[in-house]
Protein backbone atom coordinates (compact mmCIF):
# COMPACT_ATOMS: atom_id res chain seq x y z
CA UNK A 1 0.00 0.00 0.00
CA UNK A 2 1.25 3.17 -1.08
CA UNK A 3 1.71 6.35 1.25
CA UNK A 4 1.54 10.11 0.28
CA UNK A 5 1.17 12.93 2.15
CA UNK A 6 0.06 16.32 0.13
CA UNK A 7 0.75 19.82 1.79
CA UNK A 8 -0.15 18.62 5.69
CA UNK A 9 0.08 21.45 8.04
CA UNK A 10 -0.18 21.19 11.82
CA UNK A 11 0.24 23.14 14.34
CA UNK A 12 -0.51 23.21 17.99
CA UNK A 13 -1.83 26.51 19.22
CA UNK A 14 0.42 28.94 17.54
CA UNK A 15 3.51 26.68 17.08
CA UNK A 16 3.65 25.43 13.49
CA UNK A 17 4.89 21.71 14.02
CA UNK A 18 3.94 20.50 10.30
CA UNK A 19 4.37 23.48 7.83
CA UNK A 20 3.41 22.21 4.12
CA UNK A 21 5.23 18.19 3.93
CA UNK A 22 4.67 16.57 0.81
CA UNK A 23 6.11 12.56 0.86
CA UNK A 24 5.21 9.47 -1.40
CA UNK A 25 6.16 6.44 -0.58
CA UNK A 26 5.90 3.34 -2.81
CA UNK A 27 3.82 0.28 -2.21
CA UNK A 28 6.94 -1.81 -0.53
CA UNK A 29 8.85 0.79 -0.06
CA UNK A 30 10.35 1.75 3.19
CA UNK A 31 11.19 5.43 3.91
CA UNK A 32 13.06 6.60 6.75
CA UNK A 33 12.25 10.00 8.25
CA UNK A 34 15.46 12.08 9.71
CA UNK A 35 15.76 14.93 11.48
CA UNK A 36 16.69 16.77 14.72
CA UNK A 37 14.46 16.42 17.44
CA UNK A 38 11.43 18.80 17.73
CA UNK A 39 11.36 18.62 13.44
CA UNK A 40 7.90 17.43 13.16
CA UNK A 41 8.90 13.92 12.52
CA UNK A 42 6.86 11.89 15.34
CA UNK A 43 3.73 14.00 14.44
CA UNK A 44 3.84 13.00 10.87
CA UNK A 45 3.76 10.09 11.26
CA UNK A 46 0.54 10.54 13.81
CA UNK A 47 -1.44 12.49 10.55
CA UNK A 48 -0.48 9.06 8.67
CA UNK A 49 -3.28 7.12 10.80
CA UNK A 50 -5.08 9.98 12.31
CA UNK A 51 -3.95 9.76 16.03
CA UNK A 52 -3.52 13.90 15.13
CA UNK A 53 -5.40 15.51 12.45
CA UNK A 54 -3.98 17.93 9.67
CA UNK A 55 -4.89 21.43 9.70
CA UNK A 56 -4.26 21.36 6.01
CA UNK A 57 -3.67 18.79 3.36
CA UNK A 58 -4.19 15.38 2.47
CA UNK A 59 -3.00 11.52 3.48
CA UNK A 60 -3.05 9.24 0.91
CA UNK A 61 -3.45 5.35 1.08
CA UNK A 62 -3.16 4.34 -2.10
CA UNK A 63 -4.32 7.18 -3.67
CA UNK A 64 -7.22 7.25 -1.67
CA UNK A 65 -7.70 10.17 1.41
CA UNK A 66 -7.46 8.96 4.95
CA UNK A 67 -9.69 11.79 5.70
CA UNK A 68 -12.94 10.14 4.23
CA UNK A 69 -11.88 6.96 5.86
CA UNK A 70 -13.56 5.90 9.11
CA UNK A 71 -10.46 6.10 11.81
CA UNK A 72 -10.52 2.86 13.75
CA UNK A 73 -10.84 1.05 10.60
CA UNK A 74 -8.27 2.90 9.24
CA UNK A 75 -6.13 2.22 11.64
CA UNK A 76 -6.89 -1.46 11.98
CA UNK A 77 -4.64 -1.42 8.41
CA UNK A 78 -1.71 1.14 9.94
CA UNK A 79 0.75 -0.58 12.68
CA UNK A 80 1.96 1.24 14.79
CA UNK A 81 5.02 1.26 17.25
CA UNK A 82 6.30 3.37 19.53
CA UNK A 83 9.45 4.84 21.46
CA UNK A 84 8.51 3.64 24.78
CA UNK A 85 6.98 -0.03 23.65
CA UNK A 86 3.25 1.40 25.34
CA UNK A 87 3.03 -2.39 26.33
CA UNK A 88 -0.41 -3.24 28.32
CA UNK A 89 1.37 -3.76 31.68
CA UNK A 90 -1.64 -5.80 32.92
CA UNK A 91 -2.12 -8.02 31.01
CA UNK A 92 0.24 -11.05 29.84
CA UNK A 93 2.41 -10.99 26.74
CA UNK A 94 -0.14 -13.18 24.83
CA UNK A 95 -3.06 -11.19 25.65
CA UNK A 96 -1.58 -7.76 24.53
CA UNK A 97 -1.32 -9.45 21.09
CA UNK A 98 -4.61 -11.09 20.95
CA UNK A 99 -6.58 -8.20 22.66
CA UNK A 100 -7.25 -6.21 18.98
CA UNK A 101 -7.74 -9.37 17.30
CA UNK A 102 -10.47 -10.42 20.05
CA UNK A 103 -12.28 -6.99 20.07
CA UNK A 104 -11.65 -5.64 16.18
CA UNK A 105 -11.12 -8.87 13.90
CA UNK A 106 -14.18 -11.02 16.14
CA UNK A 107 -12.02 -13.68 16.35
CA UNK A 108 -12.36 -17.10 19.16
CA UNK A 109 -10.05 -16.97 21.71
CA UNK A 110 -8.68 -20.54 20.32
CA UNK A 111 -8.24 -18.78 16.45
CA UNK A 112 -6.52 -15.06 18.12
CA UNK A 113 -4.14 -17.03 20.41
CA UNK A 114 -2.78 -19.09 17.38
CA UNK A 115 -2.32 -16.27 15.65
CA UNK A 116 -0.67 -14.80 18.27
CA UNK A 117 1.80 -16.85 19.42
CA UNK A 118 2.62 -17.88 15.92
CA UNK A 119 3.38 -14.05 15.67
CA UNK A 120 5.04 -14.16 18.77
CA UNK A 121 7.37 -16.99 17.35
CA UNK A 122 8.41 -14.61 14.42
CA UNK A 123 9.71 -12.24 16.68
CA UNK A 124 11.33 -14.76 19.09
CA UNK A 125 9.16 -14.61 22.09
CA UNK A 126 6.59 -17.50 21.88
CA UNK A 127 8.30 -18.58 25.06
CA UNK A 128 7.33 -15.57 26.95
CA UNK A 129 3.80 -15.76 26.41
CA UNK A 130 2.67 -15.88 29.51
CA UNK A 131 4.40 -13.12 31.38
CA UNK A 132 3.89 -9.46 32.03
CA UNK A 133 5.84 -7.11 30.08
CA UNK A 134 7.15 -5.53 32.97
CA UNK A 135 9.42 -8.35 33.11
CA UNK A 136 11.16 -8.27 29.96
CA UNK A 137 14.20 -6.33 28.53
CA UNK A 138 13.01 -3.70 26.82
CA UNK A 139 13.93 -5.09 23.18
CA UNK A 140 12.03 -7.76 24.03
CA UNK A 141 8.80 -5.29 24.76
CA UNK A 142 9.97 -4.14 21.55
CA UNK A 143 9.63 -6.96 19.50
CA UNK A 144 6.26 -7.99 21.23
CA UNK A 145 5.10 -4.67 20.47
CA UNK A 146 6.08 -5.11 16.60
CA UNK A 147 4.17 -8.74 17.16
CA UNK A 148 1.12 -7.38 18.42
CA UNK A 149 0.83 -4.11 15.59
CA UNK A 150 2.02 -7.19 13.16
CA UNK A 151 -0.65 -9.72 13.96
CA UNK A 152 -3.50 -7.28 12.56
CA UNK A 153 -1.72 -7.71 9.30
CA UNK A 154 -1.41 -4.06 8.83
CA UNK A 155 -0.76 -3.03 5.13
CA UNK A 156 1.82 0.17 6.35
CA UNK A 157 3.95 -0.21 9.27
CA UNK A 158 4.58 3.35 10.50
CA UNK A 159 8.42 2.72 13.80
CA UNK A 160 8.40 5.98 15.94
CA UNK A 161 11.76 6.17 16.96
CA UNK A 162 11.44 2.31 17.73
CA UNK A 163 14.41 1.72 19.44
CA UNK A 164 15.33 5.30 20.69
CA UNK A 165 14.41 3.73 24.86
CA UNK A 166 16.63 0.54 24.13
CA UNK A 167 20.47 -0.09 25.73
CA UNK A 168 22.75 0.02 23.01
CA UNK A 169 23.31 -3.34 22.86
CA UNK A 170 19.49 -4.26 22.47
CA UNK A 171 19.09 -2.16 19.42
CA UNK A 172 20.37 -4.80 17.07
CA UNK A 173 18.02 -7.10 17.82
CA UNK A 174 14.98 -4.72 16.90
CA UNK A 175 16.67 -3.16 13.88
CA UNK A 176 17.23 -6.88 12.07
CA UNK A 177 13.36 -7.06 12.52
CA UNK A 178 12.33 -4.29 11.04
CA UNK A 179 14.75 -4.74 8.12
CA UNK A 180 13.44 -8.25 7.58
CA UNK A 181 10.13 -6.88 7.66
CA UNK A 182 11.10 -4.35 4.59
CA UNK A 183 12.86 -6.92 2.93
CA UNK A 184 9.33 -8.34 3.03
CA UNK A 185 7.40 -5.91 0.98
CA UNK A 186 6.19 -4.41 4.01
CA UNK A 187 5.98 -0.16 3.16
CA UNK A 188 7.26 1.26 6.04
CA UNK A 189 7.56 5.03 7.54
CA UNK A 190 10.17 5.04 9.41
CA UNK A 191 11.06 7.95 12.15
CA UNK A 192 14.91 7.09 13.40
CA UNK A 193 18.47 8.34 14.64
CA UNK A 194 19.85 4.83 13.22
CA UNK A 195 21.76 6.79 10.41
CA UNK A 196 22.80 3.04 9.60
CA UNK A 197 19.85 1.45 9.62
CA UNK A 198 18.45 4.19 7.28
CA UNK A 199 21.94 3.77 4.77
CA UNK A 200 21.28 0.12 4.61
CA UNK A 201 17.15 -0.66 4.53
CA UNK A 202 15.36 2.48 3.51
CA UNK A 203 15.03 2.94 -0.35
CA UNK A 204 14.17 6.74 0.35
CA UNK A 205 15.46 8.60 3.51
CA UNK A 206 13.81 12.08 4.04
CA UNK A 207 15.55 14.67 6.25
CA UNK A 208 12.64 17.19 8.23
CA UNK A 209 13.52 20.40 9.61
CA UNK A 210 11.04 22.69 11.33
CA UNK A 211 7.97 20.83 9.94
CA UNK A 212 9.79 20.97 6.66
CA UNK A 213 11.12 18.74 4.05
CA UNK A 214 14.17 20.03 3.23
CA UNK A 215 15.11 16.95 1.58
CA UNK A 216 14.40 13.67 0.24
CA UNK A 217 15.88 10.92 -1.97
CA UNK A 218 17.58 7.53 -1.71
CA UNK A 219 20.16 6.82 1.34
CA UNK A 220 22.95 7.17 -1.41
CA UNK A 221 22.34 10.82 -2.31
CA UNK A 222 21.58 12.03 0.92
CA UNK A 223 23.76 10.70 3.11
CA UNK A 224 27.16 11.57 0.49
CA UNK A 225 25.86 14.46 -1.15
CA UNK A 226 23.90 16.40 0.99
CA UNK A 227 22.48 19.62 -1.12
CA UNK A 228 21.13 21.66 1.71
CA UNK A 229 23.43 23.61 4.64
CA UNK A 230 21.30 22.81 7.10
CA UNK A 231 21.55 18.72 5.81
CA UNK A 232 25.16 19.07 5.72
CA UNK A 233 24.96 20.36 9.35
CA UNK A 234 22.63 17.48 10.75
CA UNK A 235 24.65 14.79 9.28
CA UNK A 236 28.18 16.29 10.32
CA UNK A 237 26.33 16.17 14.23
CA UNK A 238 24.93 12.38 14.12
CA UNK A 239 27.85 10.80 11.86
CA UNK B 1 -7.12 1.28 94.07
CA UNK B 2 -11.36 1.24 94.66
CA UNK B 3 -11.34 3.81 91.28
CA UNK B 4 -9.22 1.30 89.24
CA UNK B 5 -11.66 -1.62 90.09
CA UNK B 6 -14.45 0.43 89.08
CA UNK B 7 -12.70 1.53 85.80
CA UNK B 8 -11.78 -2.18 84.86
CA UNK B 9 -15.24 -3.36 85.77
CA UNK B 10 -16.84 -0.62 83.22
CA UNK B 11 -14.59 -2.03 80.35
CA UNK B 12 -14.11 -5.24 81.47
CA UNK B 13 -16.95 -6.98 82.99
CA UNK B 14 -16.40 -10.33 81.21
CA UNK B 15 -19.96 -11.15 82.36
CA UNK B 16 -21.42 -7.95 80.79
CA UNK B 17 -19.68 -9.15 77.68
CA UNK B 18 -21.03 -12.52 77.74
CA UNK B 19 -24.60 -11.39 78.10
CA UNK B 20 -24.03 -9.35 74.46
CA UNK B 21 -22.08 -11.75 73.09
CA UNK B 22 -24.67 -14.17 71.47
CA UNK B 23 -26.41 -11.02 70.10
CA UNK B 24 -24.11 -9.08 68.33
CA UNK B 25 -23.04 -12.51 66.93
CA UNK B 26 -26.62 -13.76 65.57
CA UNK B 27 -27.77 -10.23 65.08
CA UNK B 28 -25.51 -7.28 64.65
CA UNK B 29 -22.40 -8.82 63.04
CA UNK B 30 -24.74 -10.10 60.18
CA UNK B 31 -26.00 -7.03 60.02
CA UNK B 32 -23.17 -4.42 60.24
CA UNK B 33 -22.12 -7.22 57.08
CA UNK B 34 -25.13 -6.96 55.17
CA UNK B 35 -25.19 -2.94 55.62
CA UNK B 36 -21.31 -2.55 54.45
CA UNK B 37 -21.25 -5.08 52.09
CA UNK B 38 -24.36 -3.60 50.08
CA UNK B 39 -22.79 -0.29 50.51
CA UNK B 40 -19.59 -1.04 49.20
CA UNK B 41 -21.49 -2.72 46.37
CA UNK B 42 -23.61 -0.08 45.30
CA UNK B 43 -20.92 2.78 46.52
CA UNK B 44 -18.38 1.25 44.60
CA UNK B 45 -20.57 1.27 41.09
CA UNK B 46 -21.91 4.90 41.76
CA UNK B 47 -18.21 5.83 42.12
CA UNK B 48 -17.21 4.44 38.86
CA UNK B 49 -20.09 6.73 37.17
CA UNK B 50 -19.04 9.47 39.15
CA UNK B 51 -15.38 8.70 37.69
CA UNK B 52 -16.39 8.53 34.35
CA UNK B 53 -18.81 11.27 34.38
CA UNK B 54 -16.19 13.15 36.12
CA UNK B 55 -13.69 12.50 32.98
CA UNK B 56 -16.23 12.86 30.23
CA UNK B 57 -15.55 15.65 27.62
CA UNK B 58 -19.12 17.18 28.18
CA UNK B 59 -19.06 19.53 30.81
CA UNK B 60 -22.69 19.08 31.24
CA UNK B 61 -21.56 15.84 32.53
CA UNK B 62 -18.65 16.96 34.39
CA UNK B 63 -19.88 19.54 36.72
CA UNK B 64 -23.14 17.63 37.83
CA UNK B 65 -20.49 15.39 39.19
CA UNK B 66 -18.32 17.44 40.97
CA UNK B 67 -21.43 19.29 42.52
CA UNK B 68 -22.61 15.48 43.58
CA UNK B 69 -18.90 15.25 45.19
CA UNK B 70 -18.80 18.31 46.65
CA UNK B 71 -21.92 18.35 48.40
CA UNK B 72 -21.69 14.50 49.72
CA UNK B 73 -18.62 14.84 50.96
CA UNK B 74 -18.61 18.07 52.60
CA UNK B 75 -21.44 16.72 55.07
CA UNK B 76 -21.32 14.78 57.93
CA UNK B 77 -22.42 11.60 57.52
CA UNK B 78 -24.65 11.75 60.37
CA UNK B 79 -26.63 15.07 58.76
CA UNK B 80 -26.69 13.23 55.37
CA UNK B 81 -27.88 9.68 57.14
CA UNK B 82 -30.39 11.81 58.68
CA UNK B 83 -31.64 13.74 56.14
CA UNK B 84 -32.33 10.47 53.37
CA UNK B 85 -32.96 8.25 56.37
CA UNK B 86 -35.71 10.12 57.96
CA UNK B 87 -36.73 13.04 55.15
CA UNK B 88 -37.28 10.30 52.76
CA UNK B 89 -39.10 7.72 55.09
CA UNK B 90 -42.26 8.77 54.29
CA UNK B 91 -41.20 7.22 50.40
CA UNK B 92 -39.63 4.21 52.11
CA UNK B 93 -43.18 3.14 54.14
CA UNK B 94 -45.09 3.67 50.78
CA UNK B 95 -42.51 1.18 48.87
CA UNK B 96 -41.38 -1.45 51.31
CA UNK B 97 -43.14 -0.60 55.07
CA UNK B 98 -40.98 0.30 57.80
CA UNK B 99 -38.02 -1.16 57.54
CA UNK B 100 -35.22 1.77 57.52
CA UNK B 101 -32.29 -0.40 55.96
CA UNK B 102 -32.97 0.78 52.21
CA UNK B 103 -32.36 4.10 53.22
CA UNK B 104 -29.89 3.73 55.68
CA UNK B 105 -27.94 1.77 52.64
CA UNK B 106 -28.81 4.08 49.98
CA UNK B 107 -27.14 7.30 52.21
CA UNK B 108 -23.79 5.39 53.10
CA UNK B 109 -23.76 4.45 49.49
CA UNK B 110 -24.39 8.02 48.08
CA UNK B 111 -21.45 8.85 50.49
CA UNK B 112 -19.06 6.25 49.72
CA UNK B 113 -19.39 6.93 45.76
CA UNK B 114 -18.30 10.75 46.24
CA UNK B 115 -14.79 9.28 47.82
CA UNK B 116 -14.37 6.15 45.51
CA UNK B 117 -15.72 8.20 43.16
CA UNK B 118 -12.62 10.72 43.30
CA UNK B 119 -10.56 7.85 44.08
CA UNK B 120 -11.11 6.26 40.85
CA UNK B 121 -10.97 9.18 38.74
CA UNK B 122 -7.46 10.05 40.13
CA UNK B 123 -6.30 6.51 39.55
CA UNK B 124 -7.63 6.55 36.04
CA UNK B 125 -6.39 10.07 35.03
CA UNK B 126 -2.52 8.69 36.24
CA UNK B 127 -2.73 6.13 33.39
CA UNK B 128 -0.61 7.41 30.99
CA UNK B 129 -1.54 9.28 27.34
CA UNK B 130 0.68 7.12 26.12
CA UNK B 131 -1.50 3.98 26.62
CA UNK B 132 -4.62 5.18 25.22
CA UNK B 133 -2.74 6.63 22.14
CA UNK B 134 -1.26 2.94 21.43
CA UNK B 135 -5.04 1.40 22.18
CA UNK B 136 -6.58 3.65 19.96
CA UNK B 137 -3.56 2.70 16.92
CA UNK B 138 -4.80 -0.85 17.30
CA UNK B 139 -8.36 0.70 15.81
CA UNK B 140 -10.09 0.47 19.25
CA UNK B 141 -12.47 3.15 19.81
CA UNK B 142 -12.18 5.25 22.44
CA UNK B 143 -15.06 3.57 24.63
CA UNK B 144 -12.96 0.08 24.27
CA UNK B 145 -9.94 1.27 25.42
CA UNK B 146 -10.90 2.98 28.15
CA UNK B 147 -13.15 -0.06 29.14
CA UNK B 148 -10.15 -2.90 28.50
CA UNK B 149 -6.63 -0.53 29.02
CA UNK B 150 -7.15 2.61 30.74
CA UNK B 151 -9.84 1.92 33.21
CA UNK B 152 -8.45 -1.72 34.62
CA UNK B 153 -4.96 -0.21 34.64
CA UNK B 154 -6.16 3.17 36.88
CA UNK B 155 -8.31 0.68 39.24
CA UNK B 156 -5.53 -0.92 39.77
CA UNK B 157 -3.48 1.32 41.02
CA UNK B 158 -5.79 2.94 43.68
CA UNK B 159 -7.00 -0.36 44.94
CA UNK B 160 -5.67 0.32 48.32
CA UNK B 161 -7.10 4.15 48.38
CA UNK B 162 -10.92 1.89 47.73
CA UNK B 163 -10.30 -0.79 50.52
CA UNK B 164 -9.57 2.61 52.67
CA UNK B 165 -12.66 3.43 51.93
CA UNK B 166 -14.48 0.34 52.34
CA UNK B 167 -12.74 0.49 55.90
CA UNK B 168 -14.85 4.09 56.74
CA UNK B 169 -17.94 2.49 55.06
CA UNK B 170 -17.71 -0.48 57.85
CA UNK B 171 -17.06 2.47 61.00
CA UNK B 172 -19.97 4.63 58.67
CA UNK B 173 -22.56 1.85 58.87
CA UNK B 174 -22.77 2.14 63.10
CA UNK B 175 -25.07 5.47 62.44
CA UNK B 176 -28.32 3.83 60.59
CA UNK B 177 -28.73 3.71 64.40
CA UNK B 178 -30.19 7.57 63.86
CA UNK B 179 -33.12 5.68 62.12
CA UNK B 180 -34.83 4.00 64.46
CA UNK B 181 -33.92 0.01 64.22
CA UNK B 182 -36.40 -2.46 65.85
CA UNK B 183 -34.56 -5.16 67.46
CA UNK B 184 -33.72 -7.62 64.75
CA UNK B 185 -32.20 -5.20 62.83
CA UNK B 186 -30.33 -3.34 65.29
CA UNK B 187 -25.88 -3.71 64.16
CA UNK B 188 -22.77 -4.12 66.52
CA UNK B 189 -22.96 -0.31 67.94
CA UNK B 190 -26.28 -0.60 68.90
CA UNK B 191 -26.29 -3.84 70.51
CA UNK B 192 -23.43 -2.74 72.32
CA UNK B 193 -24.55 0.32 73.47
CA UNK B 194 -27.92 -1.24 74.39
CA UNK B 195 -25.64 -3.35 76.36
CA UNK B 196 -24.23 -1.27 77.62
CA UNK B 197 -27.03 0.83 79.06
CA UNK B 198 -28.68 -2.51 80.66
CA UNK B 199 -25.58 -3.21 82.35
CA UNK B 200 -24.85 0.12 83.24
CA UNK B 201 -21.02 -0.60 82.33
CA UNK B 202 -19.37 -0.21 79.11
CA UNK B 203 -18.17 -3.35 78.51
CA UNK B 204 -20.91 -4.45 75.65
CA UNK B 205 -19.79 -1.34 73.47
CA UNK B 206 -15.89 -2.43 73.98
CA UNK B 207 -17.20 -5.69 72.61
CA UNK B 208 -18.60 -4.34 70.04
CA UNK B 209 -15.81 -1.85 69.35
CA UNK B 210 -13.23 -5.08 69.09
CA UNK B 211 -16.07 -6.81 66.73
CA UNK B 212 -14.86 -3.91 64.51
CA UNK B 213 -11.34 -4.23 64.57
CA UNK B 214 -11.75 -7.65 64.15
CA UNK B 215 -13.45 -6.67 60.73
CA UNK B 216 -11.25 -3.26 59.78
CA UNK B 217 -7.83 -4.22 61.22
CA UNK B 218 -7.46 -7.39 58.60
CA UNK B 219 -8.71 -4.89 56.04
CA UNK B 220 -5.86 -2.46 56.20
CA UNK B 221 -2.85 -5.12 55.98
CA UNK B 222 -4.98 -6.63 53.32
CA UNK B 223 -4.88 -3.18 51.94
CA UNK B 224 -0.59 -2.99 52.84
CA UNK B 225 -0.29 -5.87 51.21
CA UNK B 226 -2.21 -5.06 48.28
CA UNK B 227 -0.24 -2.23 48.03
CA UNK B 228 3.14 -4.14 48.02
CA UNK B 229 1.69 -6.40 45.43
CA UNK B 230 1.02 -3.80 42.93
CA UNK B 231 4.27 -1.22 43.81
CA UNK B 232 6.79 -4.94 43.41
CA UNK B 233 4.52 -5.89 40.15
CA UNK B 234 4.55 -2.65 38.40
CA UNK B 235 8.03 -1.05 38.89
CA UNK B 236 9.51 -5.05 39.29
CA UNK B 237 12.69 -4.78 37.08
CA UNK B 238 13.25 -7.04 34.52
CA UNK B 239 14.00 -10.74 35.74
CA UNK B 240 17.47 -12.08 34.35
CA UNK B 241 16.81 -13.52 31.19
CA UNK B 242 19.46 -15.21 30.26
CA UNK B 243 17.86 -18.42 28.87
CA UNK B 244 15.74 -16.32 25.60
CA UNK B 245 17.02 -19.73 23.30
CA UNK B 246 16.59 -17.00 20.48
CA UNK B 247 19.39 -14.51 21.03
CA UNK B 248 18.67 -12.20 18.43
CA UNK B 249 21.99 -10.87 16.51
CA UNK B 250 23.29 -8.12 19.83
CA UNK B 251 20.58 -8.37 22.27
CA UNK B 252 21.43 -9.83 25.21
CA UNK B 253 19.92 -10.25 28.51
CA UNK B 254 18.93 -7.28 30.37
CA UNK B 255 20.87 -7.24 33.51
CA UNK B 256 21.95 -9.73 36.05
CA UNK B 257 19.82 -10.52 38.99
CA UNK B 258 21.76 -8.86 41.85
CA UNK B 259 21.20 -5.32 39.65
CA UNK B 260 17.64 -6.23 38.38
CA UNK B 261 16.92 -6.19 42.06
CA UNK B 262 18.16 -3.23 42.47
CA UNK B 263 16.21 -1.00 39.92
CA UNK B 264 13.04 -2.11 41.93
CA UNK B 265 13.94 0.34 44.58
CA UNK B 266 15.61 2.79 42.11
Amino acid sequence: MSVATRDVHLSFGRHQVLRGIDLAVGRGETACVIGPSGSGKSTLLRVVNRLLEPDRGDVLLDGVSVLDQDPDALRQRIGMVFQQFNLFPHMTVLRNVTLALRQLKKLSRDEATELALRQLDLVGLRHKADVRPGRLSGGQQQRVAIARALAMSPRVMLFDEATSALDPELVKGVLSLMAELAGQGMTMLVVTHEMGFARQVADQVVFLDRGRVVEAGPPAQVFEDPRSERLAQFLSQVL
Amino acid sequence: METLATLWETFFDLESMREALPEMLTVGLPNTLLLALLSAILGTLLGMLLAMAGLARTRWLRWPARLYTDVFRGLPAAVTILLIGVGLAPLGLAWWGPNPYPLGILALSLIAAAYIGEIFRSGIQSVEASQLEATRALGLSHGAAMRLVIIPQGVRRVLPAWVNQLIALIKDSSLVYFLGLVASQRELFRIGQDYAANTGNESALLLAGLFYLVITVPLTHLVNWVDRRLRDGRAGGPEPDSDDPVALAGEAAPSTGGSGRETRHA
